[in-house]
């Protein structure tokens, strides 16, 4: 028992030897290493509770929720192309696009379905609409998407109904738009770090990522002929992509990490030089050889899948480890103190 | 209604929450101030949490950090008693260990953002101005999860659908006090109307400064701060991010406005630029 007491002014009746062994705690200095605990940053000056992240990481599957940001762009950017193509006279590359689309919106919302913890409420996604909710938003998109990229698709293929089909098209490429680009709001309109910090540059990654991606699609399956336009989109497409990621990092200063280091870093450094390999490919020799072009067309498409799944994973990242949430606020309040401080 | 036009209600001092969800009548905002200062971490508001809401078991997992196997706040967990040992002396010692304990829970924040982001509709806001779940509408999809700036919201595996603190919404309708507060025998968790706890914290910060404790410090408490002020709110010894909470929360959806112009300006230029590149390149037989 112990004989010491302790009262405002100390410790009293104090005995030597009987020092509590403690770890740094979670003091001022850095944050607690334990023995066998990696070190997963390098080092910054910062305080957190024994390591443990301040977030709950998402709980979405990347090979659901990565994949639906890839094949959302492919599907939106997808329709907008068909429509391109139809209305000025390349039918093979416009029947492309259309299937493309409807497959990948058809995974999409296989996906997202999927992804749910309760997949059989799924239709509680259309119980409200609301707008502070990019996934309401967006799955009220989807709704009206859905059917018009699938009437496109298979009334083409089925020659039947030209007008109606027609109209499909036209509709689903009206459209195609909010669906290649909402999701970069889903994605930053949350608290993760490498993600919400992001937000003014991610939706210009997400429609160039997805044109480049549509374009892909149509190298890959169209012939040569009709293809010049979709090689162009793929140039500039990628050189969005890439512009608006470089800006997106520059701007993010230290919270650019996870899109350079670890799973997410490889990812998206994949992404850059399959989508400038794709493109370059595409516009000089995509014109010229059928094999070429479908060449470029994969690498596009696998460097638009590169650069979501790379996205998702720097998101993952920058929840899970303390540093990114913890540094950035803490020096927005110490820069807000200081203002105040020396404001009085 | 007409009181919202006009308004940022994504951000900022918002007095009436329950009012403007759409209440006519609502009853004062209710609670908890957490003046950890007096907690001894018994856990005991970990425990009445679990019993009263059937919270289920998370794991008997040993940790070594201190006397928290629990970890954190997550779907099983609602309240969660953070133990700190610090290499400070406490008064005016030379030298010593002192031990911060602090019991964490949902901020139910004026602008909470699970509650934006929820597509179902599933999370609302009560007439007491707290944030909860409703179960029977939850589709697990996930979205509040990272949208949560304090890591509180989770999905719980087995079921699928995310659950966390309703301030015990089935209490306090009765005029009972939320099952912690009541199990809690320091009264280091105070329940009861947020004006009224602002006050009383604002009392005991103060008389804590004359003491000569100037660690202390209100976390959560300020109606201009980035969530609008939470309706759980902190007495704390030591920075925010100590105790694992973040020092400069922000609702996300502050910047969702921002967020949609900016996705509208790159959808319109897809469009834009496909129908140019299509004008440019015209038909495959003419152009070039």
């Amino acid at each position: 028992m112990s004989t010491s007491d302790v009262t405002k002014d100390g410790v009293r009746g104090q005995r030597e030897g009987r020092d509590a062994l403690i770890g740094q705690g979670s003091g001022k200095g850095g944050r607690r290493r334990r023995r066998g605990e990696r070190a997963m940053v390098p080092e910054a000056t910062f305080t957190s509770y024994y390591g443990k992240p301040v977030l709950n990481a998402p709980v979405w599957e990347a090979a659901d929720v990565a994949a639906y940001l890839f094949l959302g762009g492919l599907a939106g950017a997808g329709s907008v192309l068909a429509a391109g193509a139809e209305l000025t006279g390349r039918p093979v590359a416009a029947r492309a696009l259309k299937i493309s689309s409807l497959a990948a919106i058809a995974g999409s919302a296989a996906a997202l379905i999927h992804d749910l913890g309760r997949p059989a409420r799924f239709f509680n996604m259309l119980r409200v609409m609301k707008p502070t909710s990019p996934m309401s938003i967006g799955s009220w998109v989807l709704v009206a998407y859905g059917p018009a990229a699938g009437a496109a698709a298979v009334l083409d293929v089925a020659g039947l109904f030209k007008p109606l089909g027609r109209a499909a098209t036209v509709g689903a490429a009206a459209l195609g738009p909010a669906v290649a680009t909402y999701t970069a709001v889903l994605i930053a309109d949350t608290a993760v770090p490498a993600w919400h910090e992001g937000y003014r540059e991610m939706p210009l990654v997400f429609v160039g990522s997805a044109t480049a991606a549509a374009s892909g699609a149509a190298l890959l399956a169209a012939p040569v002929a009709e293809t010049a336009p979709m090689r162009s989109a793929a140039v500039l497409g990628a050189g969005l992509e890439l512009a608006a990621s470089k800006l997106m990092e520059r701007r993010l200063g230290m919270l650019a990490e996870p899109y350079r280091q670890g799973r997410s870093g490889r990812l998206m450094r994949a992404a850059e030089i399959l989508s400038v390999a794709g493109a370059a490919g595409g516009a000089l020799l995509g014109g010229r050889s059928r094999v070429a072009a479908a060449l470029s067309g994969a690498a596009l498409l696998a460097g638009s899948a590169c650069t979501r799944f790379g996205i998702f994973h720097a998101g993952m990242r920058s929840a899970q480890d303390p540093k990114y949430t913890v540094v950035p606020q803490r020096e927005r309040a110490n820069a807000r103190d200081t203002a105040k401080t020396e404001g009085a | 209604m007409s009181g919202l036009v006009g308004r940022n209600l994504l951000a900022g001092a918002e007095p009436d929450v329950a009012e403007d969800a759409g209440y006519p009548d609502a009853p004062p905002r209710m609670g908890f101030f957490t003046d950890t200062s007096v907690c001894i971490g018994c856990k005991a508001c970990e425990v009445a949490c679990k019993e009263w809401n059937a919270v289920p078991e998370d794991g008997l997992e040993f940790t070594g950090m201190s006397y928290d196997n629990t970890q954190g706040l997550g779907a099983d967990t609602w309240r969660h008693v953070a133990f700190i040992e610090q290499d400070k002396p406490v008064g005016d010692a030379d030298s010593g260990v002192r031990w911060l304990m602090a019991s964490d829970v949902c901020k139910h924040c004026t602008h909470a953002a699970c509650l934006d982001v929820c597509p179902t509709g599933s999370l609302f806001r009560t007439e007491f101005g707290t944030v909860v779940v409703q179960e029977d509408v939850c589709n697990g999809c996930g979205y509040c999860v990272p949208a949560c700036p304090y890591g509180v919201i989770d999905q719980r595996e087995e079921d699928g659908r995310v659950w966390k603190c309703t301030l015990c919404y089935d209490r306090i309708g009765d005029g009972l006090e939320p099952a912690c507060a009541k199990a809690c025998p320091t009264d280091s968790i105070q329940y009861g109307p947020l004006d009224e706890l602002r006050e009383r914290a604002a009392e005991r910060v103060g008389r804590l400064h004359d003491m000569g404790v100037e660690d202390a410090r209100l976390y959560g408490h300020d109606p201009r701060d980035g969530v609008g002020g939470d309706g759980a709110f902190f007495l704390l010894l030591d920075e925010p991010e100590v105790y694992g909470l973040p020092p400069d929360p922000v609702v996300t959806t502050r910047d969702l406005p921002s967020m949609w112009r900016r996705a509208g300006v790159a959808a319109a230029a897809l469009a834009a630029g496909a129908a140019a590149l299509f004008a440019v390149h015209g038909r495959p037989g003419g152009g070039r």
